[in-house]
């Protein structure tokens, strides 16, 4: 039943590096409007199982796959995938805010001009929408054009998610978003994800189990590699069904 | 027994005493020599010494023909080699995984490197002069010159674009950018001010470099009309000049004209780098 209507979907994925798996016969869904909190402790796969939703990992030297990733029901590692095309429906933000060494206009009209969109009216639009929805509209107005690495830290990772927003991307991944910011700056960052489910697919990689608590509707456990638990965020940090999840979420390892 | 103690606020005294007199003596150096060229050369540098032909082999008149013929050749060589260098470097860094062929190439530019400036002139006197036909030509020294300073053009390119962090380009590729798009739009971009840098010291090598010429470029007095013409630069003529013992003000005249000629070019570079630097927001 909800086999169709996934937006991405893995089956049986196993990523490699040197032949060393990093995440190993993963089977997982990610459904539209949701978010879909991954937890687990430090090389359990979160962030490898995240860039390879892009295929970003491709980039990497020795990295090798086995099994699916399906999104809309196409394998993205067949032959004759659009990559471009993949990696502006499948938008990315990673754990420290990346902005390029130009102004706020710039780095915000990037990716929709790689596109080869470049009609003024409608990057300006595109922006004041992305910006918006990134809470960041009413603090850089009147500078778009001013350096982006002028804003703080908070402000920065904000303009690196409205980035990804400009190209309207199916499903946002985002990489431990708020692990350099503080407590203000990523209440923020999760308001925007909030608002943001009304539109995109969310998959939010965090070390904070209380923010995978606070900000998703379902969290995927993985360790060392494996997805050990899956479910709806409130039952899964109340009830787990494995001793493992629960051993990690009480704090016994990780 | 008691140990000689030197206390350390001393020995810091000492060392920053130390530095401030290493340093000094380096300015010092570089202060008198260029004094001693300026205040020997610059009284002859007139109007008519930069717009004149020189008559009776340099003894009288100017120094027109060699300021247009070291532009010509520095400035030719230096376009030819910016292209090669900088899109080996682009290869080198961003196309290929290190590996056998890298380091060869690598390995190849280095050696390139440490040759002497004579034996890239004699290899050009032979191959572009003699074998290719070109004669004792602008373009025989271009050339020569080109083959000279193409691996520093290539290893200052290479470390610049290694600069370029790593997360700029995923943010690129993660954007849609394809491999090429994402060299173009920002490793170039943002390694632009390391790659100017390397051209800017290729240019004042080529321009200040006299064997590789004397034996590819010829040493003719008169105006080049085409880059199939022989034509004298300024740092030739300088050597000559003294060598010959033709006319020594002249000669002083020259090197004056050259070192002002470089130190210009050092500080639009200089400009430019600060121009870029402040607009990319650094």
């Amino acid at each position: 039943m909800q086999t169709a209507t996934a937006t991405i979907r893995a089956q049986g994925f196993t990523a490699s590096f040197d032949g060393q798996p990093a995440v190993r016969g993963l089977d997982l869904e990610l459904f539209p409007r949701e978010r879909l909190a991954i937890i687990g402790p430090a090389r359990s796969g979160k962030t490898t199982f995240l860039r390879s939703l892009n295929r970003l990992n491709d980039l990497l030297p020795g990295f090798t796959h086995s099994g699916k990733i399906l999104r809309d029901g196409k394998d993205i590692y067949a032959a004759g995938v659009d990559v471009a095309e993949l990696r502006r429906k499948v938008g990315m933000v990673y754990a420290t805010p990346v902005p390029l060494p130009w102004s706020i206009y710039d780095n915000l009209a990037y990716g929709l001009r790689l596109a080869g969109i470049r009609e003024r009216s409608r990057l300006d639009e595109r922006m004041e929408a992305a910006l918006g929805y990134a809470f960041l509209w009413n603090e850089v107005k009147d500078r778009l054009h001013e350096p982006a690495n002028v804003l703080s830290g908070g402000q920065q990772q904000r303009l690196c998610i409205a980035r990804v927003l400009m190209l309207e991307p199916e499903v946002l991944v985002l990489d431990e978003p708020c692990s350099g910011l503080d407590p203000i700056s990523t209440a923020k960052i999760e308001d925007a994800l909030v608002a943001l489910k009304e539109k995109h697919s969310i998959v939010l990689v965090t070390n904070n189990t209380k923010q995978a608590a606070r900000a998703s509707d379902r969290t995927a456990f993985f360790l060392l590699g494996a997805l050990i638990e899956v479910g709806p965020t409130a039952q899964l940090f109340t009830r787990p069904t494995q001793k493992q999840t629960n051993d990690y979420l009480m704090g016994q390892f990780g | 027994m008691k140990m000689p103690t030197i206390s350390p606020a001393f020995t810091q005294r000492i060392a920053v005493g130390l530095m401030w007199t290493l340093t000094g003596i380096t300015f010092a150096v570089l202060v008198f020599i260029l004094a001693f060229i300026l205040v020997h050369g610059l009284p002859h540098v007139t109007w008519t010494f930069l717009t004149q032909a020189p008559r009776s082999m340099g003894r009288e008149g100017g120094i027109f023909p060699m300021i247009l013929g070291t532009f010509l050749v520095a400035g030719l060589a230096v376009l030819v080699a910016a292209p090669i260098g900088v899109a080996t470097a682009v290869y080198l860094s961003e196309y290929t995984r290190e590996g056998r062929l890298t380091a060869v190439i690598r390995f190849g530019a280095d050696c390139l490197a440490g040759v002497p400036s004579i034996i890239f002139g004699l290899f050009g006197f032979v191959f572009f002069a003699i074998t290719l036909g070109l004669g004792l030509s602008v373009l025989s020294g271009s050339l020569t010159l080109a083959l000279m300073v193409l691996p520093t053009i290539i290893r200052t390119s290479e470390e610049a674009i290694r600069a370029v962090p790593s997360s700029y380009r995923e943010v690129s590729l993660g954007l849609g950018g394809t491999r090429w798009q994402t060299v173009f739009y920002v490793v170039l971009r943002s390694a632009l001010p390391g790659i100017s840098t390397g051209i800017v010291l290729s240019l004042g090598r080529s321009i200040s470099e006299t064997a590789a010429v004397m034996l590819t470029a010829g040493s003719a007095l008169r105006l080049p009309r085409s880059l199939f013409d022989s034509s004298r630069t300024l740092a030739l003529h300088f050597y000559l000049l003294s060598r010959e013992g033709i006319s020594m003000p002249n000669a002083y005249a020259t090197a004056s004209v050259l070192i002002i000629a470089i130190l210009a070019l050092n500080l639009l570079a200089y400009a430019l780098m600060r121009r870029f630097a402040i607009k990319v927001g650094r």
